[in-house]
């Protein structure tokens, strides 16, 4: 306990450390920019990695949980002028309840069924976004206000990238414990054997339900988030695609590993950036990642380096 | 009023056909191996671009439909050998992934061999509409139900009288057992994932006239034929079929009286309400797991 506990430690202080010293080489404010995309994939990542790494579920539309936290920031904040904090809290319970309201009949069931739900949510979001133009702008997106605080407004790269730094800090260290909590027990109880879990008393459906609204509550915070700094939203950000990059990232970087997820949402978000000259080339690097990753390290990327090393670094 | 009617459940009908196929396509492979193909979608695909762009450049439209059925055949078969069979005993969701993974990465492929645009197939027999009690149906429409239906037919002839039916059969209802009493379980594996291409591939051939032809035309409709599959209990084939014609015919009608624009949306809203109140699609059986 004290080991895994050091263990612990360790991984959040080198992680703060990374966040801290990581601004003084980067040169501009473009690769700001993408060190704070990162991190807000990041986010939803450590929230999604729960789900599938903890709770053996599939989620197939994260990204409409996070659009939805996105438009309830755009158009409360925006068109109603709500203050940003209220518009950011009224997304995240609508998106729990929802998730709760959905979840709760069908993590009952075992299987696929909770892909094919999370999927036509997601789908169902994002054809909502495009089409109710009235409110949402349509395809082409709405713009955001900046995010105002005790009449403080958050606003430009060096500003935004603290703010994110420090909660995907906290996010990092809530998943951690979590994980370490008893219902973190009961969840990798559940991802091993369900019946067995079940045998000796966990109710599984119950921890199921909470982590899978759990991880869409940290979608939609990290949307509305998102929404405020970059200025503008649009339905691309919710749809299947995106929620698809979502889940590799987390496959990619390694399943019940949090900071195999924030590695993940990293790497993935450098990728493209990386391999704009392979422009034609991206979907089948992606889609060989997928299967790559699967096929020849089924633990994803950190867990799998981490076995090579001698030293027992846990995550 | 009634021919309006009318003229929404037939072309229902016809994008349920297609949705049917595809559904059949999701269970015959989930009975063999389990697995949720979200690459089925792309099999579709295969069949409408190789279809279009071969009789483009003059081969006769039955053997382009051949050709593209052996394509997708060989994609699936390949999918099925070097990705899913690999993977045997990983869980659920590193398969859905790795399907996920496939589908993605066969449209990038597409892509480069076919480009990104548009591609037309002529309809098989002229474009004059067919009359029908006021209401109009293009003659493809009814190369689209009579092959679905056909296909249909022939894969439960299959399943009934053929050897190699039975033995997917009993794999799907045991593994292990199929596997004591000498069925090569791999094979049959493989045999569902090229059964489903074909039944895909034949599907993207004749619906390409009437939607086009585009690498990223296997998308919604194998999501479609998902929820199909759901929608008649994962892995009951005749319901999968039932469940395609419902999700078309539901979506025509949506489109027609409701808004054309949340068409897409259809098939999901009914996904949702059947899951949220009948968890085991309209024909699943009560699921029970042995540890």
């Amino acid at each position: 306990m004290n080991a895994l506990l050091h263990g612990r430690l360790t991984g959040l202080l080198v992680m703060g450390a990374v966040i801290a010293i990581l601004p003084a080489f980067l040169p501009n404010n473009f690769y700001l920019d993408i060190a704070i995309l990162a991190g807000f994939n990041a986010m939803v990542c450590v929230g999604l990695n729960l789900l599938i790494g903890y709770a053996g579920q599939i989620s197939l539309g994260h990204a409409g949980f996070f659009g939805i936290g996105a438009y309830a920031s755009g158009v409360l904040a925006g068109t109603y002028g709500w203050p940003p904090i209220l518009a950011l809290l009224a997304g995240a319970v609508f998106v729990g309840v929802l998730a709760f309201a959905v979840a709760k009949p069908i993590l009952r069931l075992k299987g696929h069924y909770l892909a094919m739900a999370t999927l036509g949510i997601g789908i169902i979001v994002s054809i909502v976004l495009r089409t109710e133009s009235g409110i949402t702008g349509g395809p082409d997106g709405m713009m955001v206000d900046p995010f105002k605080i005790f009449g403080v407004e958050l606003y430009g790269e060096k500003v935004w990238y603290w703010v994110v730094g420090a909660l995907l800090v906290g996010v990092v260290w809530l998943s951690l414990n979590l994980i370490d909590s008893p219902m973190g027990r009961a969840l990798r109880a559940v991802h091993g054997s369900e019946v067995a879990a079940e045998v000796v008393g966990v109710d599984t459906a119950r921890f199921k339900v909470m982590v899978f609204v759990l991880s869409a509550v940290f979608a939609s915070v990290a949307g509305s988030l998102f929404a405020h700094y970059a200025g503008l939203i649009t339905p691309a950000k919710a749809d299947f695609f995106k929620s698809i990059e979502l889940v590799t990232m987390v496959v990619f970087g390694g399943m019940a590993s949090t900071f195999g997820a924030v590695v993940g949402a990293v790497v993935l978000t450098l990728l493209p950036q990386a391999l704009t000259v392979f422009q034609d080339y991206q979907q089948i690097v992606l889609g060989g990642i997928l299967m790559a990753t699967m096929v020849f390290m089924p633990k994803g990327l950190l867990p799998t380096l981490a076995a090579l090393l001698p030293a027992r670094r846990r995550a | 009023m009634f021919a309006e009617l009318l003229q929404y459940m037939l072309s229902g009908l016809t994008i349920g056909a297609i949705y049917a196929l595809a559904g059949l396509g999701f269970s015959i492979i989930y009975n063999a191996s389990h697995v949720i193909n979200f690459a089925q979608g792309e099999f579709i695909m295969i069949g409408g671009m190789a279809s279009a762009t071969l009789t483009a450049s003059g081969v006769p439209l039955p053997l382009a439909i051949l050709i593209g059925c052996g394509g997708a055949m060989l994609v699936g078969v390949l999918v099925a050998k070097f990705a899913v069979e690999r993977a045997r005993n990983a869980s659920t969701v590193t398969l859905i992934i790795i399907t996920i993974g496939a589908s993605i990465f066969l449209r990038g492929v597409a892509e480069l061999i076919w480009g990104k645009d548009f591609k037309r197939l002529d309809a098989f027999s002229g474009e004059t509409p067919i009359q029908i009690l006021g209401a109009s149906m293009q003659p493809q429409s009814l190369w689209v139900v009579g092959c679905a239906a056909v296909l249909i037919v022939a894969i439960g002839l299959f399943f009934a009288k053929t050897l190699t039916g039975k033995a997917m059969l009993a794999t799907s209802h045991n593994r292990l057992a199929a596997q004591l009493v000498g069925i090569d379980v791999k094979r049959v594996v493989l045999a569902s994932f090229a059964l489903s291409a074909a039944l895909g591939a034949v599907g993207g051939a004749v619906v390409a006239p009437i939607t086009f032809s585009y690498t990223e035309m296997g998308i919604m409709l194998g999501l479609k034929g998902f929820t199909a599959a759901v929608l008649g209990g994962l892995g009951n084939g005749p319901g999968a079929v039932v469940g395609g014609v419902i999700v078309g015919v539901a979506e025509a009608l949506g489109a027609g009286y409701i808004s054309s624009a949340y068409k897409d949306a259809i098939a999901f809203v009914i996904i949702l309400a059947v899951l949220l109140f009948m968890p085991n699609g309209l024909f699943g059986k009560r699921g029970t797991e042995r540890v």
